[in-house]
Protein backbone atom coordinates (compact mmCIF):
# COMPACT_ATOMS: atom_id res chain seq x y z
CA UNK A 1 0.00 0.00 0.00
CA UNK A 2 0.95 3.68 -0.69
CA UNK A 3 2.21 5.86 1.88
CA UNK A 4 -0.64 8.56 2.43
CA UNK A 5 0.51 12.01 1.23
CA UNK A 6 -2.36 14.28 2.40
CA UNK A 7 -0.35 17.41 2.37
CA UNK A 8 0.15 16.89 -1.60
CA UNK A 9 -2.18 19.82 -1.99
CA UNK A 10 -0.93 22.30 0.06
CA UNK A 11 0.15 25.04 -2.00
CA UNK A 12 3.80 26.43 -1.88
CA UNK A 13 4.94 23.62 0.47
CA UNK A 14 6.88 20.76 0.45
CA UNK A 15 7.02 18.21 3.09
CA UNK A 16 10.37 16.52 3.53
CA UNK A 17 9.42 13.29 3.45
CA UNK A 18 11.16 9.72 2.36
CA UNK A 19 10.84 10.37 -0.65
CA UNK A 20 12.39 14.22 -0.86
CA UNK A 21 15.16 12.89 1.49
CA UNK A 22 16.27 10.00 -0.66
CA UNK A 23 16.17 12.66 -3.81
CA UNK A 24 18.39 15.00 -1.48
CA UNK A 25 20.58 13.01 0.03
CA UNK A 26 23.98 14.62 -0.82
CA UNK A 27 22.78 18.47 -1.17
CA UNK A 28 21.34 18.17 2.43
CA UNK A 29 24.59 16.27 3.42
CA UNK A 30 26.39 19.08 1.67
CA UNK A 31 24.74 21.73 3.75
CA UNK A 32 25.94 20.21 7.04
CA UNK A 33 29.77 20.37 5.79
CA UNK A 34 29.24 24.28 5.69
CA UNK A 35 28.53 23.66 10.08
CA UNK A 36 32.42 24.13 9.95
CA UNK A 37 34.45 27.19 9.52
CA UNK A 38 37.05 25.97 7.65
CA UNK A 39 34.32 24.18 5.09
CA UNK A 40 32.56 27.63 4.76
CA UNK A 41 35.69 29.54 3.88
CA UNK A 42 36.60 26.48 1.27
CA UNK A 43 33.35 27.13 0.23
CA UNK A 44 33.10 30.42 -0.69
CA UNK A 45 36.93 30.40 -1.83
CA UNK A 46 35.24 28.29 -5.33
CA UNK A 47 31.85 27.02 -5.12
CA UNK A 48 31.89 24.85 -8.06
CA UNK A 49 35.04 22.87 -6.61
CA UNK A 50 33.81 22.20 -3.37
CA UNK A 51 30.32 21.15 -5.17
CA UNK A 52 31.78 19.12 -7.06
CA UNK A 53 33.42 17.19 -4.11
CA UNK A 54 29.88 16.00 -3.36
CA UNK A 55 28.06 13.19 -5.39
CA UNK A 56 25.20 15.66 -5.88
CA UNK A 57 23.26 15.97 -9.31
CA UNK A 58 24.29 19.24 -12.34
CA UNK A 59 20.46 19.93 -11.26
CA UNK A 60 21.14 20.32 -7.67
CA UNK A 61 24.50 22.07 -7.97
CA UNK A 62 23.49 24.71 -10.31
CA UNK A 63 20.89 24.99 -7.60
CA UNK A 64 23.09 26.53 -4.96
CA UNK A 65 25.21 28.13 -7.11
CA UNK A 66 21.63 30.21 -8.20
CA UNK A 67 20.83 30.26 -4.64
CA UNK A 68 17.63 29.49 -5.84
CA UNK A 69 15.81 27.75 -2.72
CA UNK A 70 12.26 26.86 -4.26
CA UNK A 71 14.46 25.09 -6.78
CA UNK A 72 16.38 23.27 -4.16
CA UNK A 73 13.24 22.71 -2.08
CA UNK A 74 12.19 21.01 -5.13
CA UNK A 75 15.31 18.81 -5.88
CA UNK A 76 14.92 17.70 -2.56
CA UNK A 77 16.80 19.90 0.53
CA UNK A 78 15.15 20.58 3.33
CA UNK A 79 15.22 24.11 4.56
CA UNK A 80 17.11 23.63 7.85
CA UNK A 81 19.92 21.70 5.93
CA UNK A 82 19.78 24.66 3.47
CA UNK A 83 19.99 27.31 6.07
CA UNK A 84 23.64 26.55 6.54
CA UNK A 85 24.31 28.03 3.02
CA UNK A 86 22.11 30.87 4.04
CA UNK A 87 24.32 31.42 7.45
CA UNK A 88 27.28 31.30 4.82
CA UNK A 89 26.15 33.87 3.08
CA UNK A 90 25.68 36.28 5.95
CA UNK A 91 21.70 35.72 5.67
CA UNK A 92 18.97 35.63 8.25
CA UNK A 93 15.97 32.87 8.68
CA UNK A 94 14.07 35.86 6.92
CA UNK A 95 16.15 36.65 4.15
CA UNK A 96 15.92 32.80 2.84
CA UNK A 97 12.17 32.79 3.23
CA UNK A 98 11.58 36.17 1.95
CA UNK A 99 13.94 34.82 -1.36
CA UNK A 100 10.99 32.10 -1.72
CA UNK A 101 7.99 33.92 -1.70
CA UNK A 102 8.71 36.69 -4.69
CA UNK A 103 8.13 39.73 -2.18
CA UNK A 104 11.26 42.04 -1.41
CA UNK A 105 12.93 41.33 1.83
CA UNK A 106 10.93 44.69 3.10
CA UNK A 107 7.87 43.55 1.85
CA UNK A 108 8.04 40.38 3.10
CA UNK A 109 8.99 41.93 6.85
CA UNK A 110 6.08 44.16 6.54
CA UNK A 111 3.76 41.33 5.83
CA UNK A 112 5.04 39.82 9.23
CA UNK A 113 4.72 43.00 11.25
CA UNK A 114 1.29 42.89 9.62
CA UNK A 115 0.12 39.43 11.44
CA UNK A 116 2.08 36.85 8.38
CA UNK A 117 0.38 35.49 5.61
CA UNK A 118 -3.15 34.65 6.41
CA UNK A 119 -3.90 30.66 5.89
CA UNK A 120 -7.36 31.25 4.29
CA UNK A 121 -6.77 30.43 0.42
CA UNK A 122 -3.58 28.91 1.40
CA UNK A 123 -4.87 25.65 2.71
CA UNK A 124 -5.62 23.83 -0.52
CA UNK A 125 -5.26 24.42 -4.08
CA UNK A 126 -8.91 23.28 -4.07
CA UNK A 127 -9.62 26.60 -1.98
CA UNK A 128 -8.95 28.49 -5.31
CA UNK A 129 -9.86 25.67 -7.56
CA UNK A 130 -6.74 24.84 -9.16
CA UNK A 131 -5.72 21.13 -9.76
CA UNK A 132 -2.97 19.63 -7.40
CA UNK A 133 0.35 19.79 -8.56
CA UNK A 134 1.91 16.54 -9.15
CA UNK A 135 5.25 16.63 -9.45
CA UNK A 136 7.66 17.95 -6.73
CA UNK A 137 8.58 21.07 -8.73
CA UNK A 138 5.05 22.21 -9.03
CA UNK A 139 4.60 21.81 -5.45
CA UNK A 140 7.78 23.85 -4.82
CA UNK A 141 7.02 27.04 -6.91
CA UNK A 142 2.88 26.87 -7.02
CA UNK A 143 2.27 30.25 -5.88
CA UNK A 144 1.03 30.99 -1.95
CA UNK A 145 -1.82 33.35 -1.44
CA UNK A 146 -1.01 36.81 -0.62
CA UNK A 147 -1.41 38.11 2.99
CA UNK B 1 11.19 11.40 48.87
CA UNK B 2 11.45 11.23 45.34
CA UNK B 3 11.62 13.23 42.47
CA UNK B 4 8.67 15.32 40.96
CA UNK B 5 7.64 16.99 38.12
CA UNK B 6 6.41 20.36 39.47
CA UNK B 7 5.49 22.86 36.37
CA UNK B 8 6.05 22.34 32.67
CA UNK B 9 6.59 25.18 30.22
CA UNK B 10 5.75 25.62 26.49
CA UNK B 11 7.94 27.88 24.64
CA UNK B 12 8.28 29.12 20.57
CA UNK B 13 12.93 28.69 20.02
CA UNK B 14 13.02 31.27 17.18
CA UNK B 15 16.81 31.52 16.55
CA UNK B 16 15.87 35.72 15.61
CA UNK B 17 15.33 35.61 19.69
CA UNK B 18 18.74 34.73 20.29
CA UNK B 19 20.79 36.71 17.47
CA UNK B 20 18.40 39.58 19.16
CA UNK B 21 19.68 38.97 22.67
CA UNK B 22 23.05 38.06 22.15
CA UNK B 23 23.33 41.49 19.94
CA UNK B 24 21.61 43.45 22.91
CA UNK B 25 18.75 44.36 20.54
CA UNK B 26 15.91 43.51 23.14
CA UNK B 27 15.11 47.16 23.51
CA UNK B 28 14.61 48.52 19.97
CA UNK B 29 10.79 48.96 19.33
CA UNK B 30 10.88 45.27 17.04
CA UNK B 31 11.77 43.39 19.91
CA UNK B 32 10.28 45.32 23.56
CA UNK B 33 6.70 44.08 23.04
CA UNK B 34 8.02 40.30 22.93
CA UNK B 35 10.43 40.53 25.89
CA UNK B 36 8.59 42.94 27.82
CA UNK B 37 6.23 39.41 27.13
CA UNK B 38 8.40 37.07 28.57
CA UNK B 39 9.20 39.11 31.59
CA UNK B 40 6.80 37.32 34.47
CA UNK B 41 8.20 34.07 32.61
CA UNK B 42 11.34 35.18 33.86
CA UNK B 43 10.70 36.72 37.46
CA UNK B 44 8.26 33.24 37.76
CA UNK B 45 11.57 31.04 36.62
CA UNK B 46 13.75 33.21 39.22
CA UNK B 47 11.23 32.25 41.91
CA UNK B 48 10.98 28.65 40.69
CA UNK B 49 14.53 27.67 39.10
CA UNK B 50 14.32 23.69 39.59
CA UNK B 51 17.75 20.75 39.98
CA UNK B 52 16.70 19.68 36.46
CA UNK B 53 15.06 20.92 33.50
CA UNK B 54 13.97 17.97 30.45
CA UNK B 55 14.02 20.32 27.86
CA UNK B 56 12.19 18.86 24.64
CA UNK B 57 13.34 20.11 21.33
CA UNK B 58 14.21 19.50 18.43
CA UNK B 59 17.30 19.45 16.45
CA UNK B 60 17.54 21.42 13.26
CA UNK B 61 19.93 19.15 11.33
CA UNK B 62 22.34 19.95 13.85
CA UNK B 63 23.91 17.16 15.34
CA UNK B 64 21.36 14.82 13.36
CA UNK B 65 22.19 14.96 9.77
CA UNK B 66 20.44 12.08 7.06
CA UNK B 67 23.08 9.28 8.58
CA UNK B 68 20.66 9.26 11.74
CA UNK B 69 17.17 10.10 12.45
CA UNK B 70 15.98 9.22 15.67
CA UNK B 71 12.16 10.04 16.33
CA UNK B 72 12.86 10.05 20.33
CA UNK B 73 16.61 10.86 22.14
CA UNK B 74 17.27 11.38 25.13
CA UNK B 75 20.94 13.35 26.28
CA UNK B 76 22.93 11.30 29.43
CA UNK B 77 26.35 13.10 29.33
CA UNK B 78 27.65 15.40 31.67
CA UNK B 79 27.76 18.40 29.16
CA UNK B 80 26.62 19.68 25.76
CA UNK B 81 28.54 21.86 23.35
CA UNK B 82 26.88 24.90 21.74
CA UNK B 83 26.19 24.19 18.53
CA UNK B 84 27.97 26.49 15.19
CA UNK B 85 25.07 25.87 13.10
CA UNK B 86 26.59 28.29 10.21
CA UNK B 87 26.82 31.63 12.04
CA UNK B 88 29.11 30.58 14.52
CA UNK B 89 28.29 29.18 17.89
CA UNK B 90 25.85 31.39 19.89
CA UNK B 91 27.87 33.48 23.08
CA UNK B 92 25.87 30.99 25.78
CA UNK B 93 27.03 28.54 28.13
CA UNK B 94 27.47 25.34 27.17
CA UNK B 95 25.13 22.98 28.94
CA UNK B 96 25.54 21.02 31.91
CA UNK B 97 23.31 17.73 32.08
CA UNK B 98 22.32 15.25 34.40
CA UNK B 99 23.67 11.97 33.24
CA UNK B 100 21.85 9.76 36.52
CA UNK B 101 18.52 11.05 36.41
CA UNK B 102 18.48 11.20 32.22
CA UNK B 103 20.19 7.19 32.58
CA UNK B 104 17.23 6.53 34.70
CA UNK B 105 14.92 8.12 32.41
CA UNK B 106 16.04 6.09 29.66
CA UNK B 107 16.06 2.99 31.21
CA UNK B 108 12.29 3.36 32.65
CA UNK B 109 10.99 4.65 29.56
CA UNK B 110 12.57 1.74 27.47
CA UNK B 111 10.84 -0.60 30.05
CA UNK B 112 7.32 1.24 29.24
CA UNK B 113 7.75 0.35 25.91
CA UNK B 114 9.51 3.62 24.43
CA UNK B 115 12.49 3.02 22.14
CA UNK B 116 14.33 6.16 22.88
CA UNK B 117 17.69 6.42 21.35
CA UNK B 118 20.22 7.37 23.86
CA UNK B 119 22.66 10.08 23.12
CA UNK B 120 26.20 11.23 24.66
CA UNK B 121 27.41 13.16 22.04
CA UNK B 122 24.99 15.91 21.51
CA UNK B 123 25.88 19.36 19.97
CA UNK B 124 22.84 21.70 21.08
CA UNK B 125 21.55 24.20 18.77
CA UNK B 126 18.65 27.08 18.59
CA UNK B 127 16.11 24.61 19.67
CA UNK B 128 17.55 23.88 23.11
CA UNK B 129 19.26 27.38 23.64
CA UNK B 130 17.04 30.11 22.63
CA UNK B 131 14.12 28.67 25.51
CA UNK B 132 16.73 29.26 27.96
CA UNK B 133 17.82 32.27 27.10
CA UNK B 134 14.48 34.00 27.12
CA UNK B 135 13.47 32.24 30.42
CA UNK B 136 16.77 33.02 32.08
CA UNK B 137 18.44 35.99 30.25
CA UNK B 138 22.00 35.93 30.33
CA UNK B 139 23.77 34.28 33.15
CA UNK B 140 27.33 33.21 32.95
CA UNK B 141 26.23 29.39 33.66
CA UNK B 142 22.84 27.96 33.36
CA UNK B 143 20.93 27.98 37.08
CA UNK B 144 20.51 24.32 36.42
CA UNK B 145 21.01 20.69 34.71
CA UNK B 146 19.45 19.79 31.65
CA UNK B 147 18.28 17.33 29.92
CA UNK B 148 18.14 17.24 26.42
CA UNK B 149 15.04 15.28 24.40
CA UNK B 150 15.70 16.15 20.69
CA UNK B 151 12.52 14.99 18.78
CA UNK B 152 12.42 14.35 15.23
CA UNK B 153 9.74 16.77 13.64
CA UNK B 154 12.37 17.77 10.30
CA UNK B 155 11.96 14.52 8.57
CA UNK B 156 8.76 12.57 7.61
CA UNK B 157 7.49 10.36 9.43
CA UNK B 158 7.27 12.36 12.56
CA UNK B 159 5.57 11.08 15.47
CA UNK B 160 2.13 11.55 16.29
CA UNK B 161 0.40 13.80 19.05
CA UNK B 162 -0.68 10.80 20.77
CA UNK B 163 2.48 9.22 21.02
CA UNK B 164 3.70 12.84 22.39
CA UNK B 165 1.53 12.99 25.30
CA UNK B 166 2.26 9.17 26.06
CA UNK B 167 5.49 10.05 25.96
CA UNK B 168 5.05 12.69 28.13
CA UNK B 169 2.95 10.11 30.71
CA UNK B 170 5.94 7.90 30.58
CA UNK B 171 8.45 10.75 31.78
CA UNK B 172 6.56 11.63 34.78
CA UNK B 173 6.54 8.02 35.88
CA UNK B 174 9.70 7.58 35.40
CA UNK B 175 10.78 11.40 37.03
CA UNK B 176 8.75 9.33 40.29
CA UNK B 177 10.56 6.73 40.28
CA UNK B 178 13.99 8.62 41.02
CA UNK B 179 14.99 8.31 44.43
CA UNK B 180 16.33 11.38 44.70
CA UNK B 181 14.96 14.69 45.82
CA UNK B 182 14.92 16.64 42.74
CA UNK B 183 12.54 19.36 41.35
CA UNK B 184 12.05 19.01 37.85
CA UNK B 185 10.04 20.89 35.40
CA UNK B 186 9.71 19.85 31.34
CA UNK B 187 9.39 21.96 28.62
CA UNK B 188 7.77 21.63 25.38
CA UNK B 189 9.51 24.15 22.45
CA UNK B 190 8.72 25.27 19.11
CA UNK B 191 6.30 26.73 16.80
CA UNK B 192 3.96 28.31 17.12
CA UNK B 193 2.37 28.49 13.49
CA UNK B 194 5.17 29.46 11.25
CA UNK B 195 6.36 28.60 7.36
CA UNK B 196 9.95 29.01 6.98
CA UNK B 197 9.95 27.40 3.25
CA UNK B 198 8.38 27.86 -0.56
CA UNK B 199 5.75 30.92 -1.42
CA UNK B 200 4.07 30.20 0.80
CA UNK B 201 6.41 31.05 3.78
CA UNK B 202 5.00 33.53 5.80
CA UNK B 203 2.22 31.86 7.11
CA UNK B 204 0.86 33.26 10.85
CA UNK B 205 -2.63 31.50 12.04
CA UNK B 206 -3.50 33.33 15.12
CA UNK B 207 -7.32 31.96 15.71
CA UNK B 208 -5.56 27.96 15.73
CA UNK B 209 -2.81 29.35 17.99
CA UNK B 210 -4.94 30.73 20.68
CA UNK B 211 -7.05 27.74 20.21
CA UNK B 212 -3.94 25.65 20.67
CA UNK B 213 -3.00 26.91 23.81
CA UNK B 214 -6.64 26.66 25.18
CA UNK B 215 -6.65 22.83 24.27
CA UNK B 216 -3.54 22.34 25.82
CA UNK B 217 -4.29 23.85 29.01
CA UNK B 218 -8.03 22.33 29.32
CA UNK B 219 -8.51 19.50 26.99
CA UNK B 220 -4.90 17.45 26.02
CA UNK B 221 -5.89 14.51 25.55
CA UNK B 222 -8.71 16.04 22.36
CA UNK B 223 -5.53 17.92 21.35
CA UNK B 224 -3.35 14.70 20.67
CA UNK B 225 -5.82 13.52 18.37
CA UNK B 226 -5.27 16.48 15.89
CA UNK B 227 -3.56 14.99 12.64
CA UNK B 228 0.00 16.01 11.32
CA UNK B 229 -2.22 17.69 8.16
CA UNK B 230 -4.25 20.30 10.25
CA UNK B 231 -0.71 21.29 11.41
CA UNK B 232 0.13 21.65 8.25
CA UNK B 233 -2.50 23.50 6.60
CA UNK B 234 -3.30 25.77 9.55
CA UNK B 235 -0.27 26.37 11.27
CA UNK B 236 2.45 26.09 8.38
CA UNK B 237 4.79 23.43 7.81
CA UNK B 238 7.28 24.52 10.27
CA UNK B 239 3.70 24.81 12.93
CA UNK B 240 4.43 20.74 13.21
CA UNK B 241 6.59 21.79 16.25
CA UNK B 242 4.11 22.13 18.64
CA UNK B 243 2.84 18.36 18.60
CA UNK B 244 6.62 18.58 21.18
CA UNK B 245 4.00 20.66 23.53
CA UNK B 246 2.44 17.63 23.95
CA UNK B 247 5.39 15.99 25.38
CA UNK B 248 5.61 18.17 28.54
CA UNK B 249 1.86 18.74 28.67
CA UNK B 250 1.05 14.44 29.04
CA UNK B 251 3.93 14.98 32.06
CA UNK B 252 1.69 16.85 34.35
CA UNK B 253 -0.12 15.01 36.86
CA UNK B 254 -3.52 15.54 36.15
CA UNK B 255 -3.33 13.18 33.43
CA UNK B 256 -2.46 10.64 36.20
CA UNK B 257 -5.72 11.74 38.11
CA UNK B 258 -4.17 14.39 40.06
CA UNK B 259 -6.45 18.14 39.64
CA UNK B 260 -5.67 20.20 36.72
CA UNK B 261 -2.64 22.43 36.59
CA UNK B 262 -2.37 25.89 37.68
CA UNK B 263 -1.72 28.69 34.66
CA UNK B 264 0.95 31.13 35.95
CA UNK B 265 1.42 32.97 32.40
CA UNK B 266 0.21 33.33 28.94
CA UNK B 267 1.67 34.81 26.46
CA UNK B 268 1.35 35.40 22.49
CA UNK B 269 3.07 37.56 19.99
CA UNK B 270 3.67 38.03 16.51
CA UNK B 271 6.06 38.24 14.90
CA UNK B 272 9.55 37.34 15.66
CA UNK B 273 11.35 37.02 12.27
CA UNK B 274 8.98 34.66 10.48
CA UNK B 275 7.09 32.77 13.54
CA UNK B 276 3.61 33.35 16.05
CA UNK B 277 5.56 33.96 19.62
CA UNK B 278 4.08 31.70 22.24
CA UNK B 279 4.83 31.46 25.84
CA UNK B 280 3.09 28.98 28.76
CA UNK B 281 3.10 27.92 32.27
CA UNK B 282 1.45 25.34 33.87
CA UNK B 283 1.97 24.11 37.41
CA UNK B 284 1.23 20.88 38.98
Amino acid sequence: MAIDKPYLDVPGTTVFDADQSRHGYWLNQFCMSLMSADNRERFKRDEAAYLDEWAMTADQKQAVLDRDMNRMIALGGNIYFLAKIGATDGKSFQQMAASMTGMSEDEYRDMMVAGGRSPDGNRSVRESGEPAPTTPEQRATSPGKPA
Amino acid sequence: MSARISASVYTSHVPAIGVAIDLGKTDEPYWRPLFDGYDPAKEWFTAHTPDVIILVYNDHATTFSLDIIPTFAIGTAAEYAVADEGWGPRPVPDVVGHPELASHIAYSVIQQDFDLTIVNRLAVDHGLTVPLSLMCGQPSAWPCQVIPVPVNVVHYPIPSGQRCLDLGQAIRRAVESYDDDLDVQIWGTGGMSHQLQGPRAGLINSPFDQAFLDELIAAPTELAKKPHIDYIREAGSEGIELVMWLIARGAMSDLAGGPLPTVRHRFYHVPASNTAVGNLILEN
